[in-house]
């Protein structure tokens, strides 16, 4: 065996180019991530600026009046709660278990890869076309007519691959030596999902509802042709009833107070827009809090 | 130990596994009887996990993976049990790595009886029971309601081992149990592994030449997904192996 030359295995000490690039890297990265967060800033404060004029007790509690350009947005927020209630309820479980038949019972076939990239594809669709598709399945053939179920199940279906592919990937985030534990264990497949995979994805299945929510609040083209009405301040009051009504909507209602009244005061916008963000914000806070609290239990 | 007049409790015959075109163990056929602990020994890759996944089907559970030849438990073929859950209940397994299932060190004892319907005060003498066998009770009895994944490496695996009882198994299939583990729970588990054998079966694998020769009553060999040995576990470890790759493995010749 020859004599290795240690010499020339010595670490080199960091030179003066090397520690120059570190900065420079550290700069541009960190310079990115402040482009990024600036827009948000910007519209965050803007929208705070000029739309709290317009927030008050009655902005939120009063049905808009005088041809929308007074009054308040109280039918649009109960009917935007309406319609992501039913979205939510409609996409959840059924998403979840979608995601759970993919990734704990679907054998890893040719067939199980081709739906995994439909539904990647699915969640791409632009929702004006997933509005069409409302029209013609919700609407026209099953006869819901324009109703806040159809709406609802609009946005449900826009946004199922997206509760599908959080769930399916936090599924897989569970460690498999879990399962196979369990399985040896004499659990059977439905017992270890119980007991053991969904108690530790459900952190991930939040989040995926958290994007759900988030999404469906603001959407507007797919509510639009399905169940969102410009001006109908009245509700029936009957489940049912109110279910197969059409209702008004933030996001429609900040479309149709920013290009569609003449002589709307300017603060008026501004303060539907907050108010959507806001809507936006605090299901999220009440989701990430959920989320921490869960996470906290984590148990590996 | 008188082994050769002893029931079998399992029996391998041309069992042969693949994964995808890869074989990784090919034509295995030997006999494991009733109380013994048997030792597979064998380097990396050559059979030892595969076949230990075959005993408990666990090969259904993995894509690629293909079995064919027999595993007689009980005299019965495993692939023929209707209820895969009933086979995989009365056999225990320990990982290499401790696989604390994510709950509390009384749920993950608890785990295996509870499936079986057992509630109240008798799952809580068993918890205590299965425990105590695996040399943890005193250790943790004080905080049973805490996460099992909070405990050791080595609490872990003897954790691992009393959940594993709680099966009340009849074999007991232990994978390389003392990687994570240090050497005095090492010796710890060694002495409860002596005294289990009288009530099941235990096969052990172990990349530890030395362990199988202190716990083994038979060893069998394994390499490269061949059967090179089977014998009394004093044959093989006195220059008395039929062949020579053996006597070269255990001493440390190879591997």
């Amino acid at each position: 065996m020859t004599d290795i030359d240690f010499k020339s295995f010595k670490a080199q000490p960091l030179d003066y180019k090397n520690q120059r690039n570190q900065r420079l890297y550290r700069l541009l990265f960190g310079w990115m991530t402040v482009l990024l967060i600036l827009p948000v800033l910007i519209i965050l404060v803007l929208l705070t600026a000029k739309g709290a004029p317009a927030l008050s007790w009655e902005f939120f509690t009063a049905d808009p009046i005088n041809g929308m350009t007074e009054g308040g947005i109280f039918p649009c927020l109960i009917g935007t709660i309406w319609i992501v209630a039913v979205a939510l309820f409609a996409s959840v479980p059924l998403g979840v278990a979608c995601a759970v038949y993919l990734s704990e019972y679907a054998p890893d076939n040719t067939l199980t890869r081709l739906i995994n990239l439909a539904i990647i594809n699915l969640a791409g669709v632009p929702s004006i076309v997933h509005a069409l598709f409302g029209v013609g399945a919700f609407v026209m053939f099953f006869d819901l007519g324009t109703s806040i179920l159809a709406a609802g199940l609009t946005l449900a279906v826009m946004t199922m691959p997206v509760v599908i592919v959080s769930t399916r990937e936090s599924l897989q985030a569970v460690p498999q030596a879990f399962r196979e534990a369990c399985w040896s264990l004499g659990a059977t497949r439905s017992q270890t999902i119980r007991k053991v995979v969904i108690p530790n994805s459900v952190t991930g299945i939040l989040t995926g509802v958290i994007l759900e929510v988030s999404r469906t609040v603001g959407e507007t083209a797919p509510i639009m042709f399905t169940g969102a009405a410009l001006f109908l301040p009245f509700v029936p009051d009957n489940f049912f009833e109110r279910l197969s009504s059409q209702t008004m909507a933030m996001s429609l209602h900040l479309f149709t107070v920013s290009t569609q009244v003449p002589n709307v005061p300017e603060e008026l916008p501004f303060g539907v827009a907050l108010v959507l963000i806001g809507m936006v914000l605090v299901l999220n806070s009440v989701s990430i809090a959920f989320r921490m609290y869960l996470r906290g239990q984590k148990k590996w | 130990m008188a082994a050769t007049t002893a029931t079998e409790k399992l029996k391998v015959r041309d069992l042969t596994i693949r994964y995808g075109d890869t074989v990784a163990l090919n034509g295995a056929s030997f006999e494991v009887y009733e109380n013994e602990i048997f030792g597979v020994i064998g380097p990396a890759n050559s059979g030892k996990t595969s076949f230990l996944r075959a005993i408990n089907r666990m090969d259904e559970m993995t894509s690629n993976m293909h079995v064919s030849g027999e595993v007689l438990f009980n005299g019965k073929d495993v692939s023929h049990w209707r209820n895969l859950y009933a086979l995989r209940s009365r056999i225990g397994v320990v990982f290499p790595l401790p696989v604390g299932l994510p709950m509390s060190i009384y749920e993950n004892v608890a785990f295996a009886p509870k499936l079986r319907g057992v509630r109240g005060a008798e799952l809580d003498e068993i918890v205590e029971r299965c425990l105590t066998r695996a040399a943890l009770w005193d250790e943790v009895k004080d905080r049973l309601k805490s996460l099992g994944s909070l405990l050791s490496g080595g609490q872990q695996q003897r954790l691992t081992i009393a959940r594993a009882l709680s099966q009340e198994p009849e074999l007991l299939l232990l994978d390389e149990f003392s990687i994570a583990v240090d050497p005095v729970t090492t010796m710890r588990i060694e002495d409860v592994l002596k005294e289990l054998k009288e009530e099941m079966t235990i096969i052990l694998v172990t990349n530890l030449v030395q362990q199988a020769r202190r716990l083994a009553d038979r060893t069998a060999f394994f390499l490269n997904g061949e059967v090179v040995e089977v014998g009394d576990t004093a044959e093989l470890f006195t220059r008395n192996a039929q062949d020579q790759r053996t006597t070269d493995y255990v001493e440390g010749r190879f591997g």
